[in-house]
């Protein structure tokens, strides 16, 4: 049975080679090998905390967007209704100006009818009263044209004025 | 994000496919110089002695020699001739092994054992006739030779990997890198982290990752019938047992109290199996060496295995074709399909007993390094 019979000389063969290589190998091939799958797994680990990281905000700046843009629909709404309240009260001012002009014009229309009015009735007074005048003078001339109507006409004057 | 982590768990099976493929051809090649050169051994030993013997060829095949036969083409033999180092009564004799002739011949006394235990192995015979081996036979054999070649495959192949890590700093692994990287994964998480827990296991990567490949690569070459391939080294004890040893020193050396408490004086355990006879710390004590000698018998046993199975197959194509040459053509079919179905058996068998000597030196070692959990 030399198949269970181990030749010492490969027993001491194989120890120094296999020693060799474990000794090569471990500072060589694993090592490296080890510290850079290592490194692999953290950087790897990292992005994907990285990654969770971008997430959480981007998910944080959506929020933020939603709230400004809200925020922004709301003053942009302020904002027209201030506007529009604006637009009515001028509307209205304007309006009321309008109003208050138009009947400041009639007003002062109707003030100038009637002084005019006045002024034409003064006017046809004055003439009235100077062509009455004139009449009267005329009538009186007619009347105390002798002297004895004359004296009788002072003297119911007399009359009259001391009744009075 | 639950694809991505499919994927990565398929990367390990897509590596074994893809060595199955990338082997397939090799072997079945191989099986075909296998057939050649037996045929030519077959006739070169029926000029001899007109005898095959299935048995005394398989043992050729799957023990160490002391040149490396490659092909024999009529009657000429091509081999790679090794130095042969004895030491013996007090002096050194160094020559090559092609001075034996094809081991027909002997050298200054010294020829090699046709007899059962030493078969194969220089010897010389004393003044009773009978063979003893020299006092120190150091010669670089077949599977010496082979064995740094491994060595040499090895470092070249992972030092280059290592570069490409370097060089290609958290990137994802490429080529050769990228074939490797799911065992070395594999071995790191699913072996050394998982057995040894993950405070210690660092300490113990670098020897589990050199046997794991180790014992790969040699099982892998070991399916291979010609040079490079062909040497039967995991299926050497020498071979297993060194490895298997230095998984017991390291075990040892790095048992701490709770292991050693565990053997003498095992916790939980009545004392009547420690007093007055010490049966349990007996039997722990024998554990501690069976351990090691369990796992140096089981990958020898199984790769050897594997190999006198195949041989078998062959031989029975010569040992028909002996009674009719239709016959040994007729077993030819049946023969080489088995061998077939044999070597992708080995090739499975290959992958498992190095997953399974690294795994349970990393548990011996898990075992040698818990703490306290009572």
């Amino acid at each position: 049975m030399s198949l269970i019979n181990p030749g010492f000389g490969l027993v001491i063969w194989m120890t120094i080679a296999f020693l060799v290589v474990l000794f090569v190998l471990k500072k060589y091939a694993w090592k490296p090998i080890m510290n850079a799958l290592k490194e692999r797994e953290d950087s790897i680990e990292e992005a994907l905390r990285a990654a969770d990281r971008a997430k959480e905000e981007m998910k944080e700046m959506k929020l933020d967007n939603e709230k400004l843009l809200r925020e922004a629909k709301d003053e942009r709404d302020a904002i027209l209704r201030e506007a529009r309240k604006v637009k009515d009260k001028i509307i209205e001012e304007a309006k009321e100006q309008a109003g208050k002009e138009a009947s400041n014009i009639v007003e002062s229309a109707k003030e100038r009818i009637e002084n005019e009015k006045k002024a034409a009735l003064t006017e046809i007074k004055n003439t009235i009263a100077v062509y009455s005048i004139k009449i009267s003078e005329k009538v009186l001339r007619e009347e105390l044209k002798d002297k004895k109507k004359q004296e009788e006409y002072i003297q119911r004057l007399l009359k009259e004025t001391s009744l009075n | 994000m639950s694809d991505k982590s499919a994927v990565i768990k398929r990367l390990p099976s897509l590596g074994l496919l893809l060595l199955f493929i990338f082997f397939v051809p090799a072997s079945f090649f191989g099986q075909h110089e296998e057939e050649v050169h037996l045929m030519t051994g077959e006739e070169h030993q029926k000029v001899e002695e007109e005898e095959f013997k299935a048995g005394e060829m398989i043992i050729e095949h799957i023990t160490d020699a002391y040149e490396w036969h490659l092909i024999t083409v009529g009657d000429h033999h091509y081999s790679i001739y090794l130095p042969v180092i004895l030491y013996d009564e007090g002096a050194w004799h160094v020559f090559m092994s092609s001075k034996f002739h094809h081991e027909h011949d002997n050298y200054k006394g010294y020829f090699i054992s046709k007899n059962d235990m030493n078969a194969g192995k220089i010897v010389k015979l004393d003044s009773d006739g009978n063979e003893i081996r020299p006092t120190l036979d150091i010669s670089f054999t077949k599977n010496v030779l082979a064995i740094f070649m491994v060595m040499i495959l090895m470092i070249a192949v992972f030092v280059s990997i290592a570069k490409s890590y370097q060089k290609r700093r958290d990137h994802a692994p490429k080529g050769l890198q990228s074939f490797m990287e799911p065992l070395i994964l594999f071995i790191r998480d699913d072996v050394a982290k998982a057995s040894i827990g993950e405070k210690r296991y660092e300490k113990y990567v670098p020897f589990l990752l050199t046997i794991f490949f180790f014992i790969l690569f040699n099982n892998l070459l070991g399916i291979v019938p010609f040079f490079p391939g062909g040497a039967n080294i995991t299926g050497n004890i020498g071979v297993t047992g060194v490895l298997a040893v230095f998984t017991f020193i390291i075990t040892t050396v790095s048992g701490n109290k709770n292991y050693w408490t565990h053997i003498i004086n095992a916790p939980g355990v009545p004392w009547w199996l420690k007093i007055p006879v010490p049966l349990m710390p007996i039997v722990e004590i024998m554990g501690v060496f069976t351990k090691p000698f369990v796992l140096m018998v089981r990958l020898f046993a199984n790769i050897s295995a594997g190999h006198i199975i195949i041989l078998g197959f062959i031989s029975l194509i010569f040992i028909f074709g002996k009674m009719s040459l239709g016959l040994g053509y007729g077993v030819s079919v049946v023969s080489v399909g088995f061998s077939i179905f044999m070597d992708f058996l080995e090739l499975l068998v290959a992958f498992i007993q190095a997953y399974v000597f690294t795994l349970l030196s990393a548990l011996y070692f898990g075992m040698a390094t818990e703490e306290t959990h009572h």
